[in-house]
């Protein structure tokens, strides 16, 4: 026990908490997305809410689904432990600070990303999480997904938001292997490939959603019945 | 006309033609509990052909005629080996360019009328001793926590004994071509001392002779890192950009592995 606090303690420890955590949530980012795509089935939910049911139901899923807020909430503590340690390490900033002459867009706002995806997810989980699973509502997962994204701030918030997780994960991706000592010029492009696909194709397969329901998906029967649009 | 003042003549007016004035601000702190400020200074007459450290010079041969206090800035060898200057210049730790030290930047890196901002590297473990000079005695105690091997004292050894395979042996020497300035941790945005620690353990990690304290080395320099205040590394590579040595952040992933390796095994 001693040797685990003392490792979080180093400077090294919080960030291997940090990297393993993140390439837990992308990996759940993979299946979620997947999940997603069955909202295009273009069967009026049938598909997609046979999924949902399985999910709640499953009690393996049941125990990532609680493993997942655990990476969640061990990732943003740690980040922000590390974020507080390292504005303490320079007490008097720099009159002039050319950072943006040595170090890339994506590397230099991963706090700040981190905080605004933060935010998306207290709207995502409080939009779908909350009702679908808490409080309970009469719509069913489908629905909601189409009421929801009838209304053009929360589509372009969430838009807003993909881009913000794109540029995340584009630092984040690969600064988690670094971190775990995985990097090696030898499948450096390997790696590079892998993390386009984290970086942009998911982000941008997130994004197809709102752009769809909101652009091109006339209303369900039932969406119409609940008054939406 | 003869021919040597007609060369005399051709370089004259390249050099008046080039000549240039600056403004410099420059942190003036006289001493550790001191709250320091900027000082505006006026430069004339800067050859491009000057290196950075010899406009200071000029400047403060100015400054002791006035009466002045000369501007207080660590340097050593002039020619980027020793890793004593360092200075943040125009918000580049050692200046504008790649893979230079203070003292290799030259003023032709400047334009005539540039205001040039020279500040002391920052960080919380580096305190301002005076104006431009800091303590950087934080990576001496770095180094003793582990950045050594221990040898029995005797006779030379043969060079030759030990066999090291050539891509290794350069690897080895990428990483100690290190001369500690501190560069990696002025530029870097959390004051992270990690690619320092990772050459020095990087260094010593791929020779035979640092094997036997390969693990001791790896936790108690880490450790010594986090004690002296240092931040994380949040992989910027700000480090690798600005080191004079353009040590690799490679050696960062090695740092990590190596830290890894010995808390888990």
């Amino acid at each position: 026990m001693n040797s685990l606090v003392s490792f979080y303690r180093s400077s090294i420890g919080k960030k291997v908490v940090m990297s393993l955590t993140g390439l837990f949530l992308c990996l759940f980012l993979v299946e979620h997305l997947v999940g997603n795509l069955l909202l295009f089935a273009n069967d009026g939910g049938h598909l997609y809410e046979e999924y949902s049911q399985w999910l709640v139901s499953n009690p393996v899923i049941r125990v990532i689904e609680v493993v997942l807020f655990a990476s969640l909430f061990g990732h943003a503590l740690s980040a922000l432990v590390v974020w507080i340690k390292n504005r303490r390490a320079r007490p008097v900033k720099y009159a002039k600070y050319r950072l943006d002459e040595n170090a890339e867009l994506a590397s230099r706002i991963t706090m700040l990303g981190g905080s605004v995806i933060f935010l998306f997810l207290v709207v995502h989980l409080w939009s779908f999480f909350v009702p679908l699973r808490v409080t309970g509502t009469t719509m069913t997962a489908y629905q909601l997904v189409v009421q929801k994204f009838s209304d053009p701030w929360f589509c372009a918030f969430y838009l807003f938001a993909l881009v913000v997780l794109g540029y995340h994960l584009k630092h984040g991706f690969q600064s988690a292997f670094q971190t775990l000592g995985l990097m090696h010029k030898k499948y450096q492009w390997l790696l590079g490939l892998t993390a386009f696909v984290f970086w942009f194709v998911l982000p941008a397969g997130f994004a197809s959603l709102p752009v769809y329901f909101y652009f091109f998906s006339p209303p369900t029967p039932s969406a119409v019945v609940l008054g939406v649009q | 006309m003869q021919k040597s003042d007609f060369y005399r003549g051709t370089i004259h007016s390249l050099a008046s033609s080039t000549i240039m004035n600056l403004t410099l601000k420059i942190w003036r702190q006289r001493n550790r509990d001191d709250a320091g400020k900027f000082a505006t200074y006026q430069i004339s007459n800067v050859s491009p052909d000057m290196s950075f450290l010899e406009m200071l010079d000029v400047l403060n041969v100015d400054l002791i005629k006035k009466g002045d206090e000369p501007v207080a800035f660590d340097h050593d060898c002039r020619e980027g080996i020793c890793g004593s200057c360092g200075l943040m210049v125009d918000g580049r730790a050692h200046g504008p360019g790649r893979g230079v030290a203070t003292c290799q930047v030259h003023m032709r890196s400047f334009r005539d009328g540039d205001v040039v901002v020279i500040e002391p590297w920052r960080a919380g473990p580096f305190p301002v001793i005076k104006d431009l000079i800091v303590d950087r005695t934080s990576f001496d105690r770095i180094m003793q926590a582990g950045g050594y091997v221990s040898v029995k004292t005797g006779g030379a050894p043969d060079g030759n004994a030990i066999p090291i395979s050539k891509h290794v042996s350069d690897e080895a020497f990428d990483a100690a071509a290190c001369i500690g300035c501190g560069a990696c941790v002025a530029a870097c945005p959390n004051s992270s001392a990690m690619l320092f620690v990772a050459a020095k353990i990087s260094h010593l990690a791929l020779l035979p002779q640092g094997g036997p304290e390969r693990k001791a080395r790896a936790l108690r320099m880490v450790e010594q890192m986090d004690k002296e205040g240092f931040g994380n590394c949040s992989n910027n590579y700000a480090c690798e950009a600005e080191c004079p040595k353009e040590i690799s952040v490679a050696h960062i992933a090695r740092l990590n592995r190596e830290f890894l390796k010995a808390k888990l095994t």
